[in-house]
């Protein structure tokens, strides 16, 4: 009896799915607590500004973001991840900092149908054979910010250097990408534990290896710590230290401050870059909450429109999954990070800039923006992306 | 490798080791003593660095952070064993194992609940932030200062353990519990301050470590893993086994991630060469504790006979 309610139940569902739904649920899972925090907390912070903005609303269907914590563990992400698919029934899941919290997560987001949609990692995995019709970056693929951070370094004209990224999936990713575009000769490449926080034995390798520049991929926590202790081996004096966008943000230069002004990184957006979007989002996060946004996030503030121009475009209909996947594959939206869009396997095409820290006129340390390094650069795996077309 | 590597690799080794003896040596006391398996060790630690992340940034000085974790921690060590874990002492094993890790995972709610999920920064001393030049050797002060805190705090502990009247009565209760209390022992005192001392231990640890690593909840369990092998290596109840275990492990580890990968390269393609060093030497002091258990099983220093 209860059971044929259910399949009546059920199949009711599934007719009035092509209308419009009445709300649409977020699952937004990130990294909240820990070293790490700072990254999901300015991803979610950005996305809400958007969310509050439009008067709680996304694409004009009432949104409810349900926010949960993966502590930066893959196993504690997969458990949140099934109760969002299984218990909330959320339509989209996002948020997610953390490469190796990702590959765990998404199989069974993907196979629920669920879209997935990256504030944050894009995994080499998922961008070339791998490539899935529900997963969706409004970030970055893995390899873009260390490309531009090699083929910066091959201009400056450093002949030498020493890598070091954690062991996992977006450490890998990062040196391939560095690799990819740096020209000189790798002295060594250095993996160190994800979530290690002593870097003693590592900073003592660098120093004999004596490279011309180093180049680091420590996200959150790992890289504050990283570059404090590389300050305090006095190493900032003998070597130029550069790094990706994430690893010379707001959060690292309040934690290290004055010792960084100079580093160069690169990243695929900055806080002054001149667009006017860009120019409302600066001024309404420090107004809002009163620091200026990272990276990570203009990222989160840009998967929030993202959303919100596919919900619009798709009329609302999130439940038929074609039509919604479409609407997201070709949402027009006015990135904060000027000219976006999207390849075949859905990681974005986009410029990476050159960002110098300095102290402002104003007396505050915070990036520049120095120079364009690539100019709507596509990943290296879309070609291998055989998916159809939504 | 060239020597300056070398000593510098060394110096980070015995930095490492000996941050380690702080948290095992009130561990091994505690377990040899006792008899008591405390998995909430490493909350003490936790406790300690919360204390003088929060009364330093409050003071603006370091030492005041420091010697209040001390003191607090020591407190909450204390009254921790007289309200609650001297019950346990007549328990089995299980029933310890059970009752500390409740206690474990209250503590890191309770610290989230108090400080916020975010991870604290504790200041290093302005005076020691940067680094010393020692005859080529380029090393930061403020390591060159925990490796100082580190053996002052070990000499102390060998002459309070071998030369007073307290260490009498701990080395005779970690060698005899029960010969002890017969002699007229008041053994639930000794307990209390041991535990204390442990408890200030940890805290030193933590004051020491804030700077480097991250003061963040649940920042004890990974090292009160290490801290539990270093007592197997050094013997339960020792402390001389604790220290030496601790800085055993400290090298291995610190030699073991830079030498490894490195040699490896020199015999294996790159692609598998990168793969496999880090993980093996992440293995590393796990063999060494295998290879202690299968040779001596009662450890390198057994404190009883």
């Amino acid at each position: 009896m209860i059971k044929k309610a259910v399949a009546a139940a059920s199949m009711a569902m599934a007719t009035v799915a092509v209308q419009a739904a009445d709300q649409i649920r977020i699952g937004f899972m990130s990294t909240l607590s820990g070293p790490s925090a700072a990254l999901g907390i300015d991803i979610r912070d950005a996305f809400n500004l958007v969310v509050k903005r439009n008067g709680g609303k996304l694409g004009g269907l009432p949104a409810e973001i349900i926010v949960v914590d993966d502590q930066m563990k893959p196993d504690t992400g997969k458990q949140a991840t099934e109760r969002l698919l299984k218990k909330d029934r959320v339509d989209v899941i996002t948020g997610i900092v953390f490469s190796n919290v990702m590959l765990a997560v998404a199989p069974s987001i993907f196979e629920n149908e669920t879209f997935l949609v990256s504030a944050n990692a894009g995994p080499t995995a998922y961008s070339g054979e791998g490539c899935n019709p529900f997963f969706f970056a409004a970030s970055w693929q893995n390899d873009g910010q260390h490309e531009a951070a090699g083929h910066f370094s091959t201009t400056k004209g450093y002949k030498s250097v020493v890598l070091l990224a954690p062991n996992y999936p977006a450490g890998k990713d990062a040196l391939t990408g560095f690799k990819r575009m740096y020209k000189g000769e790798v002295i060594d490449e250095i993996y160190t534990k994800l979530g290690q926080l002593d870097f003693a034995a590592e900073l003592a390798q660098v120093r004999a290896a004596k490279p011309q520049a180093v180049y680091i991929f420590q996200p959150g926590g790992m890289g504050i710590n990283f570059i404090k202790q590389w300050v305090a081996a006095g190493l900032n004096k003998q070597i130029p230290l550069i790094a990706p966008g994430f690893s010379a943000d707001e959060d690292v230069i309040k934690a290290v401050g004055e010792p960084m002004v100079g580093m160069y990184n690169t990243a695929q957006w900055a806080h002054d870059l001149g667009n006017a979007e860009n120019r409302k989002f600066v001024a309404e996060f420090q107004k809002e909450y009163g620091r200026l946004p990272t990276v990570y996030a203009s990222q989160g503030y840009d998967t929030a429109q993202l959303i919100d121009a596919a919900v619009r475009d798709a009329k609302g209909k999130i439940e038929d999954r074609a039509v919604f996947g479409k609407a997201l594959t070709t949402a027009k939206f006015n990135s904060v990070r000027g000219e976006f869009k999207l390849n075949v396997n859905h990681m974005p095409i986009q410029n990476y800039y050159l960002r110098q820290i300095w102290k402002d006129p104003s007396g505050r340390i915070t990036n520049k923006l120095v120079s364009t390094v690539l100019t709507n650069h596509p990943d290296a795996y879309a070609s291998a992306c055989k998916m159809k077309p939504w | 490798m060239d020597a300056i590597l070398l000593v510098e690799q060394a110096l980070n080794g015995l930095q490492f080791g000996l941050m380690l003896f702080l948290l095992a040596a009130g561990l091994t006391l505690v377990f040899g003593i006792m008899d008591m398996i405390n998995l909430a060790h490493g909350s003490l630690y936790m406790v300690g660095a919360y204390l003088a992340a929060t009364v330093a940034t409050a003071t603006g000085s370091f030492l005041v952070g420091a010697a209040a974790a001390v003191v607090g921690t020591a407190v909450v060590g204390m009254l921790l064993e007289v309200t609650l874990l001297r019950r346990l002492y007549k328990r089995d094993h299980l029933h310890q194992v059970l009752a500390t890790f409740g206690l474990l995972l209250m503590a890191n709610e309770a610290v989230r609940m108090i400080w916020g999920p975010e991870a604290l920064s504790l200041p290093m001393p302005e005076a020691l932030a940067g680094p010393v030049e020692i005859g080529g050797l380029v090393y930061p002060a403020f390591r060159l200062m925990i490796i100082a805190v580190g053996i002052v705090v070990a000499v102390l502990l060998y002459v309070l353990v071998a030369h007073t009247r307290l260490g009498m009565l701990v080395r005779a209760g970690a060698s005899n519990r029960e010969m002890a209390r017969a002699m007229g022992v008041r053994v639930s005192t000794v307990f209390t301050l041991v535990f204390g001392i442990g408890a200030a231990l940890c805290a030193v640890a933590g004051a020491m470590l804030g700077p480097l690593l991250a003061v963040q909840v649940g920042m004890g369990e990974s090292i009160l893993i290490l801290a539990f092998v270093v007592i197997v290596i050094g013997g339960i109840g020792s402390v001389r086994g604790a220290f030496v275990g601790a800085v055993l492990v400290g090298m291995v580890d610190t030699f073991g991630r830079t030498l490894l990968p490195m040699s490896l390269r020199a015999v294996l393609p790159p692609q598998i060469a990168g793969n496999l060093g880090p993980a093996l030497a992440s293995i590393l002091i796990y063999v060494l504790m295998a290879g202690v258990l299968f040779w001596r099983p009662q450890g390198l220093f057994p404190a009883r006979g």
